[in-house]
């Protein structure tokens, strides 16, 4: 019987900036640890990677911009790169064979999406992928090759169908929207805290797509500060409305965790509640439109400890039809509470007023229902005609 | 920045014998609102609206449509005493004749004659660019005293981090004795950045940390 594939190996936590950099793809050890220590993960779920070829990268990302990142992973590279490539910036600083490391994140997602659409599995999970932030030419927010846009561009020309794409990292998903911002075939939904002030500026509701693209892009931005409330009622009515006007043949989801409360670089203030409720939205609407197919990657997410694995096992828990509620598994916190900087929770959900009551809560609530109601005006306005 | 930066060129016209039912066919076409109407030689004499059209033929929207209105030429409707403006100007002043005046597109000239032209939406559109949104970058506000040498220090110290900055604004404080320096910095992890800052003695308005109970 087909089930749900994991794609893993510990390679791709090659993906690794410096030790200081708050990317840090242990967190995707953590979360298959988590699985594993509750005996979530069979051994014939789990798929290695494989590297993703030139020719795949290039589905994307131009062939200069290849060439540079390989060069600066054999340490060839010089002041230029930064400007012209964004390589050997803060944000993406240049690591050994980083084009190695990068294109087997590529090569997972991918793996995830022959896996589903080759009829191998139902659904697939690469926690390792999500970097929707690439630009063809350009590495942009931690983010090097955007295994996002490849692999959507690869299932349109390997099997010519329509691709929703969920973004529900706290930032816009910038480098996907604008690869498809002209292509009907491809729809984008971003939900993410205000470009007005956070990373990288975009994804407000005006930005629709353009020319046969036109209607295919959405975006709630969302106010700072925003609770589950409010974000699981936005994501709740755009995803169901957007699914039943673009009735996709397949489900991408980019689960960036980085709404969470306890996220270090953003000011959203999503619990478990949140990130409970995301896979499984997403597995209904595959179920419903795209006979199960559904690929779903990581994304942000930078409180590594508390809040990540949590919110990325719940992907694979709904993939697979678990519950868990009530204490994490004893062996899991055991092993990691002695390395872990911070107290871990030690149970799947956040406890009540986790954090200070949040003074402008009705405004935002009003406001972020203002957004979604502009958001979705157009196809409500065609259903009406 | 100049005017002739950010005009458009490629400017649809008519000449003053065109029909008025051209100048609908050709608004519709290009989805405008305004064609300046020249001579061969490219001087300008007037311009129509979308509006001024709009006056002229109100029965086109009925079943009945009156064709001899539409045959009129669009010299008997367009406004000949425009606004234009010059390749060389500034875009600064520019904003403020579109405030003044109220109106919402301005003809380019060179020596009378049509070079290009620049609406409102135009303008925004640079305005919005001139806040450095369009790139991706993160959102710094400082407050800093109201002397010499603050933006210069701020900046060096973004420099430290190998970080652009995009864009630069500097608003007036409502207290006194300090201003709001707002930039756009590229970056997704602004937060050493803000650190520094703050130990070096600066207000950060923006980010600020959601309060967390421990
Ligand atoms: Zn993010």
């Amino acid at each position: 019987m087909k089930k749900p594939v994991f794609i893993y190996s510990e390679q791709l936590l090659n993906y690794k900036f410096n030790d200081d950099h708050p990317f840090n793809h242990f967190r995707v050890k953590l979360t298959y640890d988590l699985l594993n220590s509750m005996g979530a993960l069979t051994e014939e779920q789990v798929i290695p990677p494989l590297e993703a070829c030139d020719e795949q990268l290039a589905l994307i990302h131009d062939r200069a911009y290849i060439e540079a990142v390989k060069k600066a992973g054999e340490g060839d590279y010089d002041e230029s790169a930064s400007l012209t490539f964004g390589l050997g910036t803060e944000d993406t600083p240049i690591f050994p064979h980083m084009h190695e490391a990068s294109a087997l994140i590529v090569g997972a997602t991918l793996q995830a999406v022959d896996m589903v659409m080759d009829g191998k599995a139902t659904h697939a999970l690469n926690l390792s992928g999500g970097l929707h932030h690439g630009f063809r030419g350009k590495a942009s927010g931690f983010c090097i090759y955007n295994d996002c846009s490849i692999a959507i561009e690869y299932m349109r020309r390997k099997y010519g169908v329509k691709v929703l794409y969920v973004d529900t990292d706290a930032h816009h998903g910038d480098g996907v929207q604008w690869a498809f911002y002209d292509d009907a075939d491809v729809c984008t939904l971003s939900i993410h805290e205000t470009g007005r002030y956070l990373f990288p500026g975009t994804g407000q509701i005006t930005e629709k797509g353009q020319g046969k693209g036109y209607g295919f892009s959405f975006n709630l931005p969302i106010d700072a500060f925003t609770e589950d409330e409010s974000w699981i009622e936005l994501y709740k009515t755009s995803l169901l409305e957007i699914a039943d006007y673009f009735k996709p043949d397949v489900i991408f989801t980019q689960n960036g965790a980085d709404a969470h409360f306890l996220d270090p670089l953003t000011h959203l203030c999503s619990t478990m509640k949140t990130y409970d409720t995301i896979p499984r939205l997403a597995k209904t609407i595959a179920d419903a439109y795209c006979g199960g197919r559904w690929i779903a990657v990581g994304g942000g997410g930078y409180d590594i400890w508390r809040a990540v694995p949590r919110a990325w096992a719940r992907i694979w828990l709904v993939m697979n039809g678990i519950e868990a509620s009530g204490p994490l598994p004893s062996t899991w916190l055991n092993k990691w509470q002695k390395k872990s900087p911070v107290t871990l929770p030690e149970t799947w959900e956040d406890r009540e007023n986790a954090y200070k009551p949040i003074p402008r809560k009705q405004e935002i609530t009003e406001k972020n229902a203002l957004t979604l109601s502009k958001a979705l005006y157009l196809i409500r306005n065609e259903k009406r005609t | 920045m100049i005017v002739q930066e950010m005009m458009k060129t490629d400017v649809v016209t008519l000449h003053k014998e065109a029909t008025i039912e051209t100048a609908w066919k050709l608004i519709r076409k290009h989805r405008i609102r305004h064609i300046p109407i020249i001579e061969e030689d490219r001087t300008l004499i007037g311009i129509i609206s979308d509006r001024d059209l709009r006056d002229a033929t109100p029965s086109i929207f009925h079943e009945n449509r009156n064709l001899e209105e539409l045959q009129k030429p669009v010299s008997e409707i367009m406004v000949t005493d425009v606004i234009t403006a010059h390749p060389l100007d500034f875009v600064e002043e520019l904003s403020t004749v579109f405030y003044e005046h109220e109106i919402a597109c301005i003809p380019i000239l060179e020596k009378k004659k049509l070079v290009g032209i620049i609406t409102e939406r135009d303008m925004l559109y640079t305005l919005i660019q001139l806040t450095g949104a369009l790139q991706p970058s993160s959102h710094l506000e400082v407050k800093v005293k109201n002397i010499a040498g603050q933006l210069a220090e701020v900046a060096s110290l973004i420099k430290h981090h190998k970080t652009n900055i995009n864009s630069v604004l500097v608003y007036p404080s409502k207290q006194e004795n300090y201003k709001i320096l707002v930039l756009r910095i590229n970056t997704i992890n602004p937060q050493k950045i803000v650190t520094e800052l703050k130990n070096a003695g600066y207000d950060v308005l923006w980010p600020k940390e959601a309060e967390v109970q421990q």
